[in-house]
């Protein structure tokens, strides 16, 4: 613990015997626990509870009927769909751009990394319409796509677009301090023991990323199956075509399907809470090595 | 070489799943048409498609798949202009389809007097949503204006359905005070000082009024009313028929850009004609849309509806007339709507 060496020697003069000067008192953590957890209680795991219970408020029989709806079906589909595009096309995209921003040095590095970061900072809804403006009929590009037959907007390309937009930063924004802080020192080392360019990445790059790189994909894949606004522009929501999970939730519930609202909210939630176990399933069996990569 | 595999083993897979996942949900056998509609006729359009099909099926020996989009009217109007293939569109207002004209020239100028009845084959009017028993005794427009009632119903400025509220208020007003429009917007400026909160559509303030439990008053769709009974349950509210009200008229229209593109006219031609059916009729009825022609109604379904005097957009001059008018930036609307007075 570094920052202990550097407390004033006054500060640890003047505490009691009884306890050192680095541990809170008894009250103090208890209180600090307490809070947290009544926190998280609160306004984490009551709404998730209540999603679940809601969605089984009239049994598992019409729990089960509502997500056997076709429109629905076809929504999970969907949403399963675009994330299984969106995900492997932003580790690819994520490991090149982080790659280039923490083993190269060039003009402009700053202005990349903070347009990385602008799908986190615009709202989805811009977002989304920052793709109406592409690609629909009065723009540049639209009546040349139409007189070719090919549909982007209110169609699953259109969706897939900006989903990837949105998820962008998640894989790059892992690796990039991942990167920096492992620095070049062991690609050069491959590098110049005869290495190609891709074994270096393959066998020296990869397994140093790949916690950070895990995290980043599980990461990505919740938003990717979540998002709403952006998706929500562009969709056009045809019903059992164009509908993603969570605009299906929407559309039930302004239907007074509540229990089918809750029903595709609850396996959604599901989703993202499998993402999460696995994460901690993984981070819990192999926490040596990635202690080990951390500190690497 | 290890490279070379590597990257072609990539692309193998990216097209492998693009292949696999891409055909989903386009590959159509037979006819595909895609109904553009606004939020409440879901139910109508779901029982509507399935007669359809049939009859096509029988008449013609194809199968139509018939998709729907649902949405606020005039999000949805927008986006067909924005290149959404809508073969028709079945929208809550004129004005939005008059939008799809204008901004696209998918629809021609004079679409209103193709179909009968100004291209509306179903109507709806305004009338009040209460709490069970109508505790409050709520009986007609000037009830509305008690000081011990609150009445919800969404914006006018973004809400359709509002416009609507706005102006059978309006048609009250008129009617009470022998036409005098002066006193019509003493009457509406009053009644919105017992709106209590705005919702930006009829769905939004129809579950601030049954979910929230604020309010004692719902301006409401008469079908929005009625399916709210039926989802609900009618243990929860009763419906009150005001003495005057107004008539509502959603039109429908073809996109003719879009058909001959797609080479799907005679089949959502077809489609639209069948809503003026006696079956297309009674379907209306039968979810609590006024039908152009009652007569042809299941005469069940046509007793729910109470006899109500009925004014039109047309005694407001026309939509064309009364949207600056009454909901234009600086209109009527604006002038008497102050929040918080």
């Amino acid at each position: 613990m570094a920052h202990e060496a550097t407390l004033p020697a006054t500060l640890a003069a003047s505490s009691r015997p009884v306890r050192s000067a680095t541990t809170e008192s008894h009250l103090a953590r208890l209180t600090l626990i307490a809070v947290s957890l009544l926190f998280v209680a609160l306004f984490i795991l009551a709404p998730l509870v209540l999603v679940f219970a809601e969605a089984l408020r009239n049994g598992t029989g019409e729990f089960l009927a509502a997500l056997t709806d076709s429109d629905t079906l076809s929504s999970i589909r969907l949403t399963l769909l675009v994330a299984a595009i969106s995900v492997p096309l932003n580790v690819v995209f994520g490991i090149a751009a982080s790659w280039a921003i923490a083993k190269f040095e060039f003009k402009g590095k700053a202005f990349l990394t903070t347009l990385i970061d602008l799908p986190f900072s615009v709202s989805p809804v811009v977002s989304g319409l920052i793709f109406v403006l592409l690609f629909s009929s009065h723009s540049l590009l639209g009546p040349w796509l139409q007189s070719h037959g090919i549909k982007i907007l209110f169609a699953v390309p259109g969706i897939v677009l900006a989903t990837v937009f949105i998820t962008f930063p998640f894989v790059a924004r892992e690796l990039i301090p991942l990167m920096q802080e492992q620095g070049t020192a062991d690609e050069e080392a491959a590098l110049s023991l005869g290495a190609s360019g891709w074994q270096t990445f393959w066998y020296v790059t990869l397994p140093n990323i790949r916690w950070g790189l895990l995290y980043g994909v599980l990461l990505c894949n919740a938003r990717a199956m979540g998002e709403f606004g952006a998706v929500s522009v562009v969709s056009g929501h045809i019903r059992g075509v164009t509908n993603t999970m969570p605009l299906q939730v929407e559309i039930l519930y302004n239907e007074y399907s509540f229990v089918a609202a809750f029903a595709v909210a609850a396996l959604l939630a599901l989703l993202a809470l499998v993402t999460l176990v696995v994460k901690s399933l993984l981070e819990f069996r192999y926490s040596a090595q990635i202690a080990a990569s951390r500190r690497h | 070489m290890r490279r070379f595999r590597l990257s072609r083993y990539l692309t193998l897979a990216l097209l492998a799943t693009s292949i696999q996942f891409g055909g989903l949900g386009f590959a159509y056998a037979d006819q595909t048409i895609l109904n553009v509609s606004y939020d409440p006729t879901r139910e109508l359009y779901k029982d509507f498609n399935a007669a359809f099909s049939a009859k096509w099926k029988a008449d013609n020996g194809e199968t139509v798949t018939i998709k729907t989009s649902h949405g606020g009217s005039g999000k949805q109007a927008r986006s067909v202009i924005d290149g959404l293939d809508a073969d028709v569109v079945t929208l809550a207002l004129e004005a939005d389809i008059d939008a799809i004209a204008k901004e696209t020239g998918k629809i021609p100028a004079d679409w209103k007097g193709r179909l009968k009845n100004n291209s509306a084959p179903y109507t709806s009017t305004i009338v009040f949503l209460v709490r069970k028993g109508n505790p409050k005794g709520v009986k007609d427009w000037d009830d509305l204006v008690r000081d011990d009632i609150q009445v919800i119903t969404p914006n006018p400025k973004t809400s359709g359905g509002a416009r609507w509220n706005f102006l059978a208020a309006w048609a009250y007003g008129r009617a009470a005070n022998n036409g005098d429009d002066a006193k019509a917007l003493d009457y509406v400026t009053k009644l919105f000082k017992h709106v209590p909160v705005l919702d930006t559509g009829a769905r939004g303030a129809t579950t601030t009024f049954v979910q929230r439990g604020l309010g004692d008053v719902l301006l409401a769709w008469e079908n929005e009313a009625y399916l709210s009974l039926l989802e609900l349950g009618p243990d929860s509210f009763d419906i009150v028929t005001p003495s005057i009200s107004i008539k509502a008229e959603p039109p429908v229209a073809l996109v003719d850009g879009n058909v001959d593109a797609k080479g799907t006219r005679k089949v959502a031609e077809a489609y639209l004609d069948y809503l003026y059916s006696d079956e297309g009729q009674k379907i209306a009825a039968k979810h609590f849309y006024r039908p152009f022609r009652p007569e042809v109604a299941d005469p069940k379904d046509i007793q729910r509806f109470t006899d109500v005097k009925l004014v039109t957009i047309d005694d407001f001059g026309g939509w064309k007339e009364a949207q600056p008018k009454y909901f234009g930036d600086g209109g009527v609307f604006d002038q008497l709507y102050k929040p918080g007075q």
